[in-house]
């Protein structure tokens, strides 16, 4: 019964959003079911608040690995909650929204937190630097062809591959360095994309046909779908 | 209408453009209907200083097709006088009267502008329209359309095409669920990424090292979660057989349920229910680079021999992988992103591509009724392929040497397959 009753709803809820696609008067039922998923979340959200709290205090508590990070970790979570329920430094009070401007908890979240998340950001610059020089090393063929392709790409981009091949003439134009690059990315790497987007599609479309039919059930804790 | 008047009008025109505005919205002329064209004099100007724009015509509102009777189209032929060089119209004021009440301003629009669809309406009202042409110190309405109704239907005919393609689609999949059912052998082709899964574990078994599964950072409203938390089921069984650890950092808190949820049922169908622990799956942050920190710190700290990719990522694909491979991880991911697979591909060992993560876990199962389903998909595949096919050459045809079937086989096929 534990796995029954989801495996109806799945079916249910599943095969009344499908034909509420092409009934003009249940069209709108696909967001409102949207609008329960996020009112469960909300709730869920208190799971994980508690299950970080329980995993650090208990970590802090038996003076686990790496114990040190925990009290960073709580501290600041504790900081932000109390900040965010008490509404301290809004400048609006109590009944003031707790993003308002000025307030400490949007002072907190755009001077701290903000520029933390740029950090992390920015380091995909350097990954991308090390992923590229990985990927565009010509060992086989394959890759021979995408280092080539990628420099006609970063060339194309550049005002010096403009300068480079601009003696082409105007009836070879293709031949050029931007043009090139134009084309790859129009041509070869669209189509390529386009061949991933409906194999994605074709992908879902089965998937959610498993889904609702109860053979895939595995995401319900059932090891024998 | 005052926002978009131009900046350097008189001063006398820019404090008298407010007053017309509103001395016109209550005007009883319009509360009565307007049939033909009125003046709407200011009398602080003289006639003479007037300038008047010849009304829009041809005003036709109509229902709007297949919608649940909330939407009414409107289209009229703008004003004779709306040109780009050398125009007077400034822009258009569209007036609704319900019920044959008093017409309330509804939009205002940029001269040019030929169409408008009025949306959130009722059933159960009768609508009446008209449009005012506004020049700097004058506004012209049009006549007012007849009563309209919007209807509501009960079947979208413009998606006919679209229940076509998935009844066909669907169809598929249903029919070799059930020719595997009946015990017929499907063949699908060996999947690298999927093959590797069980010398991923064992690696990480023999090394005494940790497994890391990152299910991606969207919640369980994502098909791709999904697909990662079904992927995550039959690579915990092989856990639980091997008797590995396996960490899964998540970012939202439904997923962290659902996720202890797989790896407990995984653990019970292995005999080993103790081995369990709910410390397996703990929830991060929300927050994607919070997230991202957290992972990498885990991963530099904990050094997992093998990193499980598998779900919705975005600009942090390649953080996350790319601190996999440098610590040595063998590195598994798959999404169905197109912009991060390059990324996944560049840092990874292995790469599930779009299509292959949602097949992957009926790959692991080697379930027929599931390995039926990739079959399904495959139909689709092949007339996606097919109708490509024909579309190329129709159009390449058509083109090259003016053939006017080619063309309009082109057009029948634009019109099937494009989204409305």
């Amino acid at each position: 019964m534990r796995r029954q009753i989801p495996l109806f709803i799945t079916f249910f809820v599943g095969t009344l959003l499908i034909f509420s696609v092409f009934i003009p008067p249940m069209e709108t039922w696909g967001e409102d079911f949207t609008l329960f998923f996020d009112i469960i979340a909300v709730f869920a959200f208190f799971l994980g608040g508690g299950n970080l709290m329980r995993v650090h205090f208990n970590k802090l508590t038996r003076r686990k690995q790496d114990w040190t990070y925990s009290i960073v970790t709580l501290a600041g979570f504790f900081f932000m909650l109390v900040l965010g329920l008490l509404k301290i430094g809004n400048p609006g009070g109590i009944a003031a929204s707790v993003t308002a401007e000025g307030s400490w908890f949007q002072t907190m979240f755009n001077d701290v937190l903000n520029p933390l998340q740029s950090t992390m950001y920015a380091l995909l610059a350097f990954f991308v630097a090390s992923a590229s020089y990985r990927a565009f090393r010509a060992k086989n063929r394959e890759a021979t062809i995408l280092l080539v392709a990628a420099f006609i790409i970063l060339l194309g981009r550049t005002p010096f591959g403009m300068y480079l091949t601009a003696w082409v003439p105007e009836s070879f134009s293709v031949l050029q360095i931007p043009n090139l690059a134009i084309w790859i990315m129009n041509s070869p790497n669209l189509a390529g994309q386009r061949a991933i987007i409906i194999g994605i599609g074709l992908g879902v479309v089965s998937m959610s046909m498993r889904l609702i039919l109860g053979i895939e059930r595995t995401y319900l804790g059932d090891d024998s779908g | 209408m005052l926002a978009r008047l131009p900046k350097n009008l008189p001063g006398g025109v820019s404090l008298i453009l407010p007053f017309l505005f509103i001395c016109f919205s209550f005007s009883p002329v319009l509360s009565q209907g307007i049939e033909a064209e009125v003046d709407t004099l200011d009398p602080a100007v003289p006639d003479s200083e007037l300038v008047v724009a010849a009304p829009v015509t041809s005003l036709i509102a109509s229902d709007y097709k297949y919608d649940n009777g909330e939407v009414i189209e409107l289209s009229w032929v703008p004003s004779i006088d709306d040109q780009l060089v050398g125009g007077n119209v400034i822009g258009y004021s569209l007036y609704r009267s319900e019920n044959d009440g008093e017409p309330t301003l509804i939009a205002e629009l940029l001269p040019g502008v030929n169409n408008y669809t009025d949306e959130g309406l009722s059933r159960l009202s009768t609508y009446r329209y008209t449009i005012l042409t506004l020049t700097v110190n004058h506004e012209t309405p049009s006549t007012m359309t007849a009563p309209i109704t919007p209807e509501r239907e009960w079947i979208n005919f413009d998606k006919k095409y679209l229940f076509l393609i998935a009844l066909i689609i669907g169809g598929s999949v249903m029919f070799f669920i059930e020719t595997a059912r009946r015990g017929k052998k499907l063949f699908v082709r060996k999947i690298a990424g999927l093959e590797a899964v069980d010398d991923a574990v064992g690696r990480a078994t023999e090394m005494g090292r940790p497994i890391l599964f990152i299910p991606g950072i969207l919640d369980m409203d994502d098909v791709q979660t999904l697909a990662g938390l079904t992927i995550l089921g039959r690579i915990s069984r092989i856990i639980a057989d091997y008797d590995t650890k396996i960490f899964m950092p998540v970012s939202r808190s439904l997923v962290m349920t659902a996720g202890r949820e797989t790896i407990k049922a995984a653990y019970q169908a292995a005999g080993r229910p103790e081995k369990y622990s709910d410390d397996m799956v703990s929830y991060v942050t929300d927050e994607q680079f919070g997230y991202v920190a957290a992972v990498d710190g885990i991963m530099v700290r904990e050094k997992p021999a093998t990193v499980f990719l598998l779900g919705a990522f975005f600009a942090e694909s390649l953080i996350l992988a790319e601190t996999g491979n440098y610590i040595g991880a063998i590195q598994i991911a798959g999404t169905a992103r197109p912009a991060q697979l390059p990324f996944f591909i560049a840092a990874c060992d292995f790469t599930l591509i779009g299509e292959e993560l949602f097949a992957a876990s009926a790959y692991l199962s080697d379930e027929p009724k599931a390995l039926g389903s990739l079959k399904g998909q495959d139909v689709g595949k092949a007339l996606a392929m097919v109708i490509i096919v024909v579309g190329v050459l129709a159009i390449t045809i058509g083109q090259a040497w003016h053939v006017d079937f080619m063309m309009s086989l082109v057009d029948t096929l634009t019109n099937i397959f494009s989204t409305k």
